[in-house]
């Protein structure tokens, strides 16, 4: 046919048959919803087209500006960490039956990867010590929105309390979620110590609401009274939703399940998943088995074939969007395929007493980071609570600019709170984990003690 | 599937293909037996709570299958006074039971007038054939 491009074989006649069937005269009345002044006008401002062997070398060129290794000390947490991923956790995900996001969508036919998703979801409920795992979720914040929702299925009050201690983007998120659905939301206040207060929770509880979310540790880093806030929600017939973004927490913290936590949500990235910028990130999302019918997302089961041999399946997808369509559980009809396998072997490999040890370690560099800043003049610490491997120290002046001149000698030394909060201009979030020597904390403690 | 199944006369029908049975401004609500057949193996069913008010064509729970989970319908207006708390268990008494046993709700009516919109056994049967053709 002529005029056609020999890789995009869709003609103008074509395309002029499907708009007039639509009702539209021009490509741009697809657009008119978008109002004209975020529309792109002219053409995409990108240099021409390049010859292979160009391309590639301009190519190699961007990607010889990044260091790998980084070099840099770095301290930044604040709900992305930096963890060893040891070498057999790459070597086993790269292997090609397993190389893929998704669950497959003739999921049966892929018994390996259906039974990685089933350990994923044991190591799950092992870990926050709950009965029922989804086959993971997208990341850390939209897992909570999903959670809250699930929550509202089961007692319908139509209102979500958040501690103030929550990850103000994960609280945005969750806000930007709910805010056509229907479900209110409202905020309640920590304690001097920086935890959340349960008896503002419990206040905050009388006039109804279906659950309470409380992050643990919490943003600012403090480890959070779970049973208490647990008792409280429970007290009032609502749902306690523990939301995690440092799952290696869990090493040294009590499973939040057996304190009483009904949903335990959040950020898996930690569990062996490298840092790179934008993601992929893990969501995951455990409950109790009261919310088997109310999870959004995937579920693997184990079952028996026709001959009594173990297999895996696909159960309650049933309540999928793919078969359910709007009356679907939630939106999500796959799961985070490649980092839930990434996070299985990770969990594997270490085993529970690992697990411990690197708990175990995380905690001890950051008490020491803590230890070496305190004895710095001038500095305060506004949260006198128990951290895991981060926790906010007060600067002489602006964190901003602290983090700035300390890059500047290959410091990485935190998050400066400002970024959320635009009245704690001193306030930096100090991160520690195994990854950081202690050489390298000697170094930012000097370099902060000098500022 | 035809309209073979059995479909008791002194039973209301509705086009979602569930049945009503009203007695005394109470009226016991199931899926009828062609439903259960169309559905296949029923693994659960959800129910409201007692106490819970319906709208008649609203849906009032969700009843689940090997294939499919579908909507519940309210045949009439009210309020839940009993659940058949058994098929949270049992609920293959459904498929096998589902004028019986396999009954789901119990609604105190606000208007037992509202059962005269609904289809008769008859009507049901013929609707139910021309569905199929």
């Amino acid at each position: 046919m002529p005029g056609v491009h020999r890789y995009l074989p869709l003609s103008e006649a074509e395309r002029a048959a499907m708009l007039k069937a639509a009702g539209f005269s021009r490509p741009e009345d697809l657009f008119a919803s978008i109002p004209e002044k975020l529309r792109l006008q002219g053409a995409l401002d990108v240099p021409g087209p390049l010859a292979e062997q160009d391309l590639l070398a301009d190519l190699q060129g961007r990607a010889a500006e990044n260091r790998v290794p980084d070099p840099r000390a770095q301290f930044l947490g604040g709900g992305a960490y930096r963890h060893y991923q040891p070498s057999i956790v790459d070597h086993l995900l790269q292997r090609t039956e397993f190389y893929s996001s998704y669950t497959p969508y003739q999921p049966e036919i892929s018994q390996g990867t259906l039974q990685a998703v089933f350990e994923f979801q044991t190591l799950i409920c092992q870990l926050t010590g709950l009965d029922l795992s989804n086959a993971s979720m997208y990341e850390g914040a939209s897992s909570v929105a999903e959670a809250i929702l699930m929550a509202d299925r089961l007692t319908p009050k139509k209102k979500t309390l958040l501690s103030d201690r929550l990850h103000p983007e994960y609280a945005r998120t969750v806000r930007t979620y709910l805010a056509h659905i229907g479900i209110e939301v409202q905020t309640f206040g920590h304690r001097a110590d920086g935890t959340a207060d349960p008896q503002q929770a419990a206040q905050a509880l009388a006039s109804g609401a279906s659950s309470v979310v409380v992050q643990h540790p919490n943003f600012f880093g403090c480890v959070e009274e779970v049973e208490t806030l647990a008792a409280v929600t429970k007290q009032a017939g609502a749902q306690l939703i523990v939301a995690m973004n440092e799952p290696i927490s869990l090493g040294l913290l009590k499973a939040p399940g057996a304190q009483g936590a009904d949903i335990v949500v959040g950020e898996a990235q930690g569990l062996g998943v490298p840092l790179s910028f934008g993601g992929p990130y893990l969501g995951f999302l455990a409950a109790r088995a009261a919310f088997m019918r109310h999870m959004p997302g995937r579920l693997v089961g184990e079952a028996k074939d026709v001959d009594g041999r173990r297999g895996y399946v696909l159960t309650l997808s049933t309540r999928e969007q793919h078969i359910r369509r709007e009356k679907a559980t939630s939106n999500i009809c796959t799961n985070e395929g490649l980092c839930a396998l990434t996070a299985s072997i990770y969990m594997a490999t270490l085993g529970k007493t690992g697990m411990m040890d690197l708990a175990r370690h995380n905690h001890a560099k950051a008490a020491y980071a803590r230890t070496r800043l305190e004895a710095a003049p001038g500095l305060q610490f506004p949260d006198p609570a128990p951290f895991f491997n981060e926790f906010v120290v007060r600067l002489k002046g602006s964190a901003a600019d602290a983090v700035r001149r300390l890059a500047e000698k290959g410091i990485l030394a935190g998050l400066p709170l400002a970024r959320y909060f635009p009245d704690r201009d001193r306030d930096l979030l100090v991160c520690v984990t195994e990854m950081n020597p202690k050489a390298e904390i000697d170094r930012l403690a000097d370099e902060i003690g000098r500022l | 599937m035809s309209a073979d199944g059995i479909y008791p006369d002194d039973l209301k029908y509705t086009k979602e293909h569930e049945w009503l049975e009203a007695r005394s401004g109470r009226a016991t609500v199931g899926v009828t037996h062609y439903a259960q057949a169309e559905l296949g193996d029923i693994v659960y069913v959800e129910l409201p709570q007692v106490g819970a008010a319906v709208v008649a064509g609203e849906a009032f729970g969700t009843v689940e299958s090997v294939k499919a989970v579908s909507e519940l319908f309210a045949p009439a207006s009210g309020t839940v006074a009993e659940v058949n708390g058994a098929l949270t268990d049992k609920p293959d008494v459904v498929n096998r039971d589902p004028y019986g046993d396999g009954w789901m709700i119990r609604i105190t009516m606000a208007d037992p007038k509202e059962v005269d919109g609904l289809m008769t056994a008859a009507q049901y049967r013929k609707y139910i054939e021309d569905e199929a053709n």
